[in-house]
């Protein structure tokens, strides 16, 4: 195991190069000049000089590459043009309200998805079997902006039984209006990921119910219920871990979308406000820590599989 | 000696001949599955119905999609805008009809841009192993970056435009592409018949483009059909938080973004755009779900 945890720590070092050029030459993309497009028309030459000299843009590419990840590791990620506080304070405030909504949308993925994929396993082929896949089909094809205006044109608008938009903190609001706000932002987020849960859980649970071993089980006469719940269940976990742990990265990546109906003050809201103020250097430190904890989410979903599945650490 | 290069050529005819018949054949299976697959159906018939209006707009829209009528700011659904008016009285329907047109040509552009990008990087990559090394590396650090975020962030550097669109989508759907088509590649290269070609002295080009990429297209096209769909979304998308497509230019993102302000009051401006976005996306994924039925038997 040891063995395996160092082949897969050493593996993401390339992988975190990339991103990281990939990120740095972000800015340099920009037509023109970064400093001057940054501050807009009515800015002074001296002023355009003065934040190229803080950006570093006067140095050789290199240098200015190295400079960057000398500061990354320090801690330093840059500084906002238009917000106080050090970046990792302001990516981490925002960071709490994107973080609350994805739970709550894997609990929603997860909590429906996997039990309805299982009963289409079980009815296979069965009416309730066709319903499921076809209301997964639609869940994976759409896409969460879409979601997130029909839920609140109907619970909102419509009905009038839950709130719009808006973020209420747990702290000043308690957790029952805190909850009522994320209950439409978090299932328009994990919606697609409700279809794939459905998906996989049906795929893998019709994997194993066809092995030699779920056979002998029944033959040896095990009751239907301990069929399923212990010796299915147990083995479906692997596929539907993967899932839920990928479901759990692309909600924090297209959280921007369910932020921006909703008005959650969360991480894809910041970047849509800084890509809108030219405020770049807070893009690239959001875009750097999210696929960090994208790199970093995927790196223990495959040590969680190597403990779940033996077989996974031999190769 | 003549009369067995004469031999050899009529057994080479004859191969060719039977090398016909059996392609005529798997056409004509394909055909038949296609037709047999109602999801294949279904799906081909949405993307060529999203298609056709997209080409025929100027000929089946009702109104100019950037015509401005005030008096008819909001107008509901009914005899003068069939779909309803938009906060500036531009017909509804007409704007939806225009934008199939955004989103068929950032599908299509995107969906065909990553094919053949997507296809020279990952069949080079297999063929040569030094660049197989770094090239799937950058492709491993460019899918590592979430796709709305990294297109979101080329976005905000770029500029808002419609090109921009397709380039920073093309960036973000290429590297899946590449290692679709290297790894349908790896296993055409195991073939005796590439190490046949080697030994002849083929050119590394004739291999790779001659018989090795004809061998991975069925893999590729319909990779390449999900990333027409996702193009389709994340453009939406894009255009709806307001960094895609730049207004005037109707998109279904950013009708439904105007929509978004009127909520409580225009339930049209959402519910149209947004069917007709959720029709396209189940359209070309149950078409690219079909296709991969029809050309890729394994992996179902």
């Amino acid at each position: 195991m040891h063995k395996y945890v160092i082949k897969r720590l050493l593996s993401l070092i390339p992988v975190l190069f990339i991103v990281s050029i990939v990120i740095f030459m972000l800015i340099h993309l920009v037509p023109g000049d970064p400093a001057a497009m940054m501050l807009g028309e009515q800015a002074t030459p001296a002023q355009i000089e003065a934040l190229r000299e803080t950006l570093g843009l006067n140095e050789p590419l290199v240098l200015q590459y190295i400079h960057w990840v000398r500061d990354i590791f320090r801690g330093d990620l840059g500084t906002s043009l238009f917000m106080d506080g050090t970046m990792l304070e302001i990516i981490s405030t925002h960071m709490v309200p994107t973080l609350q909504q994805t739970v709550v949308a894997i609990l929603f993925a997860t909590l429906v998805g996997v039990p309805l994929g299982m009963l289409a396993a079980i009815k296979r082929g069965r009416a309730a079997d066709q319903l499921i896949s076809t209301f997964s089909i639609i869940g994976v094809s759409m896409p969460s902006f879409l979601m997130g205006l029909g839920l609140v044109l109907l619970f909102s608008v419509k009905l009038g039984w839950l709130p719009s938009s808006g973020y209420k903190e747990i702290s000043a609001y308690g957790w029952w209006t805190h909850i009522r706000y994320m209950i439409l932002p978090g299932i328009a987020l994990g919606f697609i990921e409700l279809g794939l849960i459905i998906r996989m859980t049906r795929s893998s649970m019709l994997e194993i119910m066809g092995s030699d071993y779920m056979r002998m089980a029944k033959a040896k006469g095990v009751s239907r219920f301990r069929l399923f719940a212990k010796h299915a269940m147990k083995n479906a976990l692997v596929g539907i871990v993967t899932v839920v742990g990928l479901a759990f990265i692309s909600c924090l990546g297209g959280a921007a979308v369910t932020e921006t109906i909703f008005n959650i003050p969360g991480i894809g809201k910041l970047t849509l406000n800084s890509v809108m103020r030219r405020d770049y250097e807070v893009v690239q430190a959001v875009v750097l820590v999210v696929s960090l904890l994208n790199v970093l989410c995927t790196l223990v979903l495959d040590l969680i599989y190597g403990l779940i599945d033996p077989r996974v650490r031999l190769t | 000696m003549e009369t067995d290069v004469k031999v050899f050529n009529f057994q080479k005819r004859e191969l060719n001949e039977v090398k016909h018949r059996l392609q005529r054949e798997q056409r004509q299976l394909n055909i038949r599955r296609f037709f047999q697959s109602r999801q294949a159906v279904v799906g081909a018939f949405l993307v060529l119905l999203m298609a056709a209006v997209a080409i025929l707009a100027p000929v089946i829209a009702p109104a100019d999609p950037l015509a401005q009528t005030v008096s008819n700011r909001l107008a509901k659904p009914g005899a003068e805008h069939l779909l309803g008016a938009d906060k500036l009285g531009r017909d509804l329907l007409s704007r939806i009809i225009y934008g199939a047109r955004v989103s068929m040509l950032v599908g299509m552009s995107v969906g065909l841009s990553s094919m053949i990008l997507g296809m020279i990087i990952g069949l080079y990559a297999c063929y040569y192993k030094v660049l197989d090394n770094v090239l799937m590396r950058i492709c491993d650090g460019l899918s590592a970056i979430p796709s709305t975020l990294l297109a979101i962030a080329l976005m905000a550097v770029l500029g808002q435009s419609t090109f921009n669109v397709i380039l920073a989508l093309s960036i973000v759907y290429v590297p899946r592409m590449a290692r679709v088509a290297r790894s349908a590649a790896l296993v055409v290269m195991e073939q005796t018949y590439i190490e046949a070609l080697r030994s002849q002295g083929a050119s590394s080009f004739r291999i790779i483009w001659g018989h090795i990429a004809p061998n991975i297209l069925s893999a590729v096209v319909v990779q390449a059909s999900y990333n027409f769909a996702n193009s389709i979304i994340t453009e939406a998308a894009l255009s709806f938080l307001g960094v895609g497509v730049p207004a005037p230019q109707p998109s279904w993102g950013n009708i439904l973004s105007e929509g978004r302000e009127v909520i409580n009051t225009a339930w049209w401006m959402i519910v149209y755009p947004g069917l007709a976005t959720a029709l396209a996306v189940m359209g070309t994924n149950i078409f690219g779900d079909g296709l991969r039925d029809i050309l890729d038997p394994h992996t179902n």
